[in-house]
């Protein structure tokens, strides 16, 4: 210890200084920094409803919800079939396809390529699809199955199903 | 009220009187006309002032067109359209602006390999490399933001691939994601606050170039033969002589970057940014800028998200260490006949990684994009830090006035 009582008490005092001065920076930093995420009339767009009577067998239609794009697929039996023989171990990211989806010929997703945001292809008649018949993403080559899983590419994860409910046999409220 | 005790060093009052309460006049004098220049300097030391122009000229052609654009999701398009075809001399302003971002790259890009290839970013110039190594970061981040503003498809689909580049990182990526485009896809708040960082950031690059000017001029520039200046002897002033020399390359410079806005504006740009942006459709192809492909082949080369966005990241902070990954003491290529030819690759392949960039990926492009990857990090970890062991460097010339008297014999 100092032989100088005062030079504690202005260690003390320099010290309890900056970490005032420190906590009021701080402080003032975050009404700055959470301006900058999303703001409340931005968050109020939380909900979309969609008629989905009109969508036959084997056709999909997309949807737009939080600005994203929603697909929303009516599968044939056979897309099912083949989406729940997959083995578990043939999956980047295991999830079991009954997991994925409220009525087996509903499949919904956010349509939104967990690799790097593109819009994967495969939503109208003519695209390609990909090598397991579901989805492609152009820009980095990722495929997608008819459960929505990734099954090849840079992707790490399965394509994200969005908060759904079905109000009645025809309409889905979505987030 | 001039006392008359104020030292009268000019002959011009106002000078004298500026002078002894700011004492600027003798600081322009001392940096931009006795300033010494090693006088073997060749023109690729004019690359600096060409960039501090052009960097001007990208400053005052933005804030102009900035009065006629309006960073709104619905209106940026047209209002971008507006300035092509109905504001006076708008389409001028913006062919400028978009030609002069490709140009300082280009010059800044032969700045860098100068730098690299004479070994400028050697002791005691390593704190003068990483403020210019800032300096491009903070021009890649401008030039992103400034390609989102048309808000044309490839604005759009480059800003949503770039920001979801933050996603990767564990745990609070999404958040990050989030928060900086104020919305969960790029929207309108993202438009909105990439305009105003876009306005700012040149302003900072400006503040950090005048501290990389200023700390070169501490211990003066280096040259093609990379020793020290030894004598008056080795120099010729700022002024008239390098003044001039960069006057010619200045004019060189315009008739270059006047050919190609007068004639061929759009040969550096993709036509899918003239479609507005869609949400909902993505391009077949996205491209970045050509000037920032090397990097973009290198985050497509790695089969695995997190590892792509890392190397990515890495390849371009490995060229702050760089002064300290180089081992040798001899600062010129000219000198390392070994490293010379090592140092020419690594910018030949830097501009393959840049053309395999633009292609997609897949099949040889693909190939040669990994091929790349392995030479740019084992140039850097690999040759840098150990060929001085086997490498015979050539002999140093005593001085530079004997390079200059050899040279003229």
């Amino acid at each position: 210890m100092s032989e100088n009582p005062n030079e504690k008490r202005r260690d003390f005092l320099q010290l309890s200084t900056i970490t005032l001065g420190a906590v009021g920076t701080a402080a003032f930093m975050w009404p700055f920094l959470k301006s900058m995420n999303p703001a409340e009339d931005t968050l109020a767009l939380g909900s979309t409803e969609v008629d989905i009577g009109s969508i036959e067998e084997g056709q999909s239609i997309t949807v737009k919800w939080r600005g994203k794009p929603v697909f929303i697929r009516k599968r044939t039996k056979e897309e099912i079939e083949e989406a729940r023989t997959v083995e578990f171990t043939d999956l980047k990211d295991p999830a079991k396809d009954v997991d994925r989806v409220q009525k087996e010929e509903w499949l919904i997703l956010v349509g939104v390529c967990t690799h790097l945001g593109c819009v994967p292809l495969g939503q109208k008649m003519s695209d390609t699809k990909g090598e397991f018949n579901g989805w492609y993403c152009p820009c980095h080559g990722s495929h997608y199955d008819t459960s929505g899983r990734i099954r090849k590419g840079p992707a790490p994860n399965n394509l994200d199903v969005p908060p759904y409910n079905f109000l009645n046999d025809t309409t889905i409220k979505i987030g | 009220m001039n006392h008359s005790s104020e030292p009268k060093k000019y002959k011009n009052p106002i000078l004298n009187w500026i002078e002894f309460r700011l004492p600027i006049i003798s600081y322009f004098e001392k940096e931009y006309g006795e300033y010494p220049m090693p006088k073997n300097c060749n023109y690729f030391w004019s690359f600096g002032a060409l960039a501090s122009i052009l960097l001007i000229v990208m400053i005052i052609s933005g804030i102009f067109i900035a009065m006629n654009y309006t960073p709104h999701t619905d209106m940026a398009f047209d209002s971008v359209e507006r300035i092509m075809r109905d504001v006076n001399y708008g389409w001028l302003l913006r062919y400028i602006h978009s030609n002069g971002a490709a140009f300082f790259f280009i010059i800044v890009y032969i700045h860098m390999i100068r730098g690299m290839y004479y070994g400028s970013y050697k002791y005691p110039r390593e704190l003068n490399w990483i403020l210019g190594v800032f300096i491009y970061l903070l021009m890649m981040a401008t030039s992103f933001l400034g390609y989102t503003l048309p808000w044309g498809q490839m604005s759009y689909w480059g800003a949503t691939v770039i920001t979801n580049l933050f996603s990767v990182i564990p745990f609070v990526g999404e958040g990050l994601k989030t928060w900086l485009l104020g919305d969960y896809t790029v929207g309108n708040a993202t438009l909105n606050r990439f305009f105003a960082l876009h306005y700012v950031l040149p302003f900072v690059i400006l503040g950090i170039v005048g501290l990389h000017v200023a700390a070169v001029h501490v211990h003066g520039s280096n040259n093609p033969d990379g020793i020290d200046i030894k004598s008056k002897k080795d120099t010729v002033s700022f002024f008239p002589y390098m003044l001039l020399k960069d006057t010619l390359a200045v004019c060189v410079l315009g008739v270059l970057i006047s050919a190609v806005i007068f004639f061929g504006p759009n040969i550096m740009a993709e036509v899918d940014n003239y479609i507005p942006a869609d949400p909902l459709v993505t391009p077949a192809h996205i491209v970045p800028n050509w000037y920032l492909a090397p990097f973009y082949a290198i985050l497509r080369a790695i089969p695995d998200k997190l590892g792509g966005v890392a190397l990515m990241f890495a390849s371009i902070l490995v060229l702050f260490v760089l002064p300290w990954l180089d081992r040798s003491d001899v600062r010129s290529c000219n000198y390392r006949p070994l490293y010379k030819w090592f140092m020419i690759l690594f910018f030949v392949n830097f501009f393959v990684l840049g053309y395999v960039g633009l292609k997609p990926a897949e099949g040889l492009y693909l190939l040669i994009a990994r091929l790349g990857l392995v030479y740019y990090f084992g140039f850097f970890f690999i040759i840098s830090p150990f060929i001085h062991l086997i490498e015979k460097t050539k002999e140093l010339p005593a001085s530079i006035s004997d390079v200059y008297l050899g040279m003229t014999k």
